[in-house]
């Protein structure tokens, strides 16, 4: 019952290395593929570069430091349109949670507004803000926007009752139950949000960049489609994959950290 | 056998008023058309237990919810050490059916919770929660989640939480029936020895005789349509009490016969409403 048996631990453990050789396989099949493909020559090597070339061309922009320079410009411009999205949404969603004025003041405006894609924002966004990063900060926002505060506004609704009287009972007050029950119970639900958030932030992020900027990982691909660079285009796709990636890491670790208690093993 | 089972129908004939915890009088408790409690009064003496026992629909969950402070009586008195009762307090702790548990708390910061909301900080609480836990034996669940915690372990957290902000008086709701009958057997011998140490006034809600039997002082059965209550039996049997000893099956019966006319009457009164 209260000691986690170790079986179980050693078994999950099994399962997760046989997972990770799996995911290796999968790779490591794909790049092969990838190799074989170019190296019987079928496809014309401009529009489909072996993978030397790709790696070539990485380390070339490992050199003269535009890896860097782009990888930077997007994942900057990416948290700070998150962040911003993120710290607007979830005070709302708190307000429209627990208000049912707010709620139906804010709502019938959300549900308008959210069909609206963001790409279809990214015209009017650089007319007003010019095609300079607040444009971009902004339309990133947008899109980061919606899904955190969906999630916020359900998580609120979703508090278990009984732990509300248990709360007030042990003699609880309006604030601590909020703190400690209210906003306990709707993290997870804000976690989510932010993970779709963050994912739609990125898809805005890259559409953004395509339409118009001078730096960042879309710039990159955009420059070097160009210049029938497509070593350089894979390379600049790649590159927003491994970053999105590391960014959903980052968030699941957080979510873990934060919510230990829901993945504790039983 | 009915001298064995003293019927009473004025409790403040037998505790003094003044050594009433709960002084109820009159009470009732109305939703909007439906009466869920009419002319209910009790008085409870101070580190009495009393069981509340009747079929369902009778508003023993109402009667308790109504102390506790989660509902409010449309009219009649509701006096718990005194004092009217208007909403919860930590001067009456609860322990639910579903437990209750902040599930993001350990085992530690839920006993804790009271106590740190009255101010108290580290080897205080420490104290607190040690001396709790290992009453209720789950001194190696400190650290802990209570989801990882069986079902009669994490009711033992609920009891310890609720006793460790040291309230006037305990209320119960079902406590035990979630629980398998060999669980719910141990936990009520486990409840009558912490209540022993505590001597706290307990309002526990059942609809099971024997824990009825063998838990209470007092046991107040009631009647559905509208809920009131219809008697309150005095329990002869001493303490420890034995689940096997004649006394107890006598008491069961007398109490099985009571609690079947009311569940008669009950469905009776349900088919006349019609």
């Amino acid at each position: 019952m209260g000691e986690a048996p170790d079986p179980i631990i050693a078994a999950k453990r099994k399962a997760k290395k046989f997972n990770a050789i799996l995911a290796t396989v999968a790779i490591v099949g794909c790049l092969l593929l990838w190799w074989l493909v170019s190296a019987t020559g079928l496809i014309n090597p401009v529009l489909l570069p072996a993978p030397g070339e790709v790696l070539s061309a990485l380390v070339q922009s490992v050199r003269d430091g535009t890896i860097w320079i782009n990888t930077w410009a997007s994942l900057l411009r990416v948290l700070e349109g998150f962040l911003l999205g993120f710290s607007i949404a979830v005070p709302l969603g708190v307000l429209m949670g627990n208000s049912r004025v707010a709620r139906g003041l804010i709502e019938p405006l959300i549900e308008l507004i959210r069909p609206i894609p963001p790409i279809a924002i990214i015209p009017i966004m650089i007319l007003w803000f010019g095609i300079g990063e607040l444009s971009k900060v902004f339309i990133i926002a947008y899109g980061a926007f919606f899904p955190i505060l969906v999630n916020t506004m359900a998580g609120f609704r979703e508090v278990d009752p009984v732990l509300i009287r248990a709360a007030r009972t042990l003699g609880a007050g309006r604030w601590q139950i909020f703190r400690d029950v209210v906003l306990r119970s709707a993290l997870p639900f804000i976690i989510v949000g932010a993970r779709l958030g963050m994912g739609l932030a990125f898809i805005v992020l890259v559409a953004a960049e395509l339409i118009a900027s001078s730096e960042g990982l879309g710039f990159l691909i955009n420059d070097a489609r160009y210049n029938f660079r497509t070593d350089r285009v894979f390379l600049g796709m790649i590159l927003i994959g491994v970053l999105g990636f590391v960014l959903n890491k980052l968030l699941i670790e957080i979510e873990r950290r934060l919510l230990r208690w829901r993945t504790v093993t039983a | 056998m009915a001298a064995l089972l003293k019927l009473t129908r004025n409790d403040a004939a037998v505790h003094q008023p003044s050594a009433n915890k709960v002084h109820i009088e009159g009470l009732a408790v109305r939703f909007s058309e439906f009466t869920a409690l009419s002319n209910v009064s009790l008085d409870i003496a101070d580190g009495e237990f009393v069981c509340l026992i009747g079929p369902s629909g009778c508003g023993k969950t109402t009667l308790l919810n109504t102390i506790a402070g989660f509902e409010t009586a449309s009219e009649g008195t509701l006096l718990v050490g005194g004092r009217p009762v208007s909403q919860p307090g930590p001067d009456r702790g609860v322990v639910f059916q579903e437990y209750g548990l902040f599930p993001w708390f350990t085992v530690e910061q839920n006993v804790q919770y009271g106590p740190r909301l009255k101010g108290l900080r580290g080897g205080e609480l420490q104290k607190i929660s040690d001396r709790y836990l290992s009453l209720v034996h789950l001194e190696h669940a400190a650290k802990h989640f209570p989801s990882q915690l069986s079902g009669g372990m994490r009711q033992r957290v609920a009891i310890a939480r609720a006793l460790a902000n040291k309230p006037d008086i305990l209320l119960m709701d079902e406590p035990f029936g979630a629980l398998d009958a060999m669980t719910r057997e141990m936990l009520q011998e486990e409840l009558l020895k912490i209540w022993e140490v505590e001597r706290r006034t307990c309002i526990f809600v059942t609809h099971s005789i024997g824990e009825a039997i063998f838990l209470a002082d007092r046991i107040v059965v009631m009647a559905a349509h509208p809920g009131r209550i219809a008697r309150v039996f005095h329990n002869p049997m001493g303490r420890p009490r034995n689940r096997t000893s004649s006394e107890y099956f006598e008491a069961f019966r007398v109490l099985n016969e009571e609690l079947r006319m009311e569940i008669a009457a009950a469905k009776q009164a349900e088919r006349g409403g019609e």
